[in-house]
């Protein structure tokens, strides 16, 4: 049955309110990030429940792992080798960024609308010598699920966070910037390391 | 008027592109498409041009190439001008493990569909080997062509994904 009520609609999402990763409880443990080409970064990943205790403890790990990170604005599980549709993104005091929530983590997002899209360059941690012009939506609406509490949230965003967001949702689904980039000449090798 | 193909290619070093286009300029060789970059350390130019005969280019060159650090080639070739697209722009990107032979399968793939491969690029980094083409489709054919594309990188063991590619609107 698909009637009024029925299915996940606007009113079943809230934003990310007061989540921070600290609701956990966990803490999060460092882990070593895998490089391209490693097959788990080319497989769409699982589905996860946002309230396993195994998803929190990723949801944690991935904090982690990107706090001690030079530079990094989001990671996703396969980056740490893990097959499931998790990642954390955080833009906070970032140049480029316009609207910004924060760190958070979120679980089975997808992408529901997508607009004004523009060119720019990519790097990604897990393909550490090259960057990659790509093209993305810079007005973004994402749902997705809160690990913890499961909670179902929608992230209204716009530029380099909307960026981020769809970079990572692209890690889980075993994409990566080089799938994507515009053209033959539309890849460079990185030559600032941060 | 003439039209020449000529290739440059050495070790890098200041002065490459400023020497070769010097000799060509005083030539009255005027330079029409080029692509010139930096691969792995040697400097590379592919360039067209227009105005003197093949040997006179060649023999103003030779004194480049005479410490033995730049090797240059020019020949003749048939104007065409510009050649208009001879199908659906897509670009192929192809991602994996560095092994021998992935252009060559993955090229044919696309010729064999009926495409033609209009610029392509490959980057090594570390074991990450990534090839990039731009190819022009014959309409309808890229459907069929993904599986295709899938089943030989699965062979291979890399990664493809074929996408139309972004028209230019303005």
């Amino acid at each position: 049955m698909t009637g009024p009520g029925s299915g996940p609609d606007a009113e079943a999402y809230a934003g990310l309110g007061d989540w921070t990763p600290e609701s956990l409880v966990v803490s999060g443990e460092v882990r070593a990030v895998v490089s391209a080409p490693h097959l788990v970064l080319s497989r769409a990943a699982d589905e996860v429940d946002p309230t396993a205790k195994e998803t929190v403890q990723l949801a944690a790990d991935l904090v982690a792992t990107m706090r001690v990170s030079p530079g990094c604005v989001g990671l996703a599980a396969p980056q740490l080798g893990v097959g499931a549709r998790v990642f954390a993104v955080d833009v906070t005091g970032h140049p480029k960024a316009v609207t910004v929530h924060g760190t958070f983590v979120l679980c089975n997002a997808r992408v529901v609308e997508a607009t004004r899209w523009k060119a720019g360059r990519e790097g990604c941690m897990s393909v550490p010598d090259l960057t990659g012009d790509v093209k993305r939506a810079s007005r973004l609406v994402v749902e997705g699920d809160l690990p913890g509490t499961g909670e179902p949230v929608r992230l209204v965003t716009d530029g380099f966070e909307a960026r981020a967001l769809q970079h990572e949702i692209d890690h889980c689904a075993g994409l990566l910037f080089l799938d994507r980039v515009a053209g033959a000449h539309a890849v460079y090798q990185r030559k600032v390391y941060l | 008027m003439n039209e020449l193909a000529i290739t440059v290619i050495g070790r890098d070093r200041p002065g490459i592109v400023a020497d070769v286009a010097e000799v060509l300029a005083q030539l009255g060789a005027n330079l029409t498409d080029s692509t010139m970059t930096r691969l792995r350390g040697h400097f590379a130019m592919t360039l067209i041009c227009t105005g003197p005969a093949a040997a006179e280019v060649e023999a103003a060159l030779a004194p480049l190439a005479a410490e033995g650090q730049l090797l240059a080639t020019v020949r003749a070739v048939t104007p065409d001008g510009e050649v208009p697209p001879a199908g659906e722009p897509y670009v192929m990107a192809v991602h994996g493990s560095d092994r021998m032979g992935i252009v060559a399968a993955m090229t044919r793939v696309l010729v064999d569909g009926g495409g033609n491969v209009t610029d392509l690029s490959t980057r090594l980094a570390g074991s990450l080997y990534v090839v990039l083409a731009e190819v022009e489709l014959p309409a309808g054919v890229a459907d069929t062509l993904v599986d295709r594309l899938h089943r030989t990188a699965a062979e291979l063991g890399v990664e493809v994904t074929l996408r139309p590619a972004d028209p230019d609107l303005l």
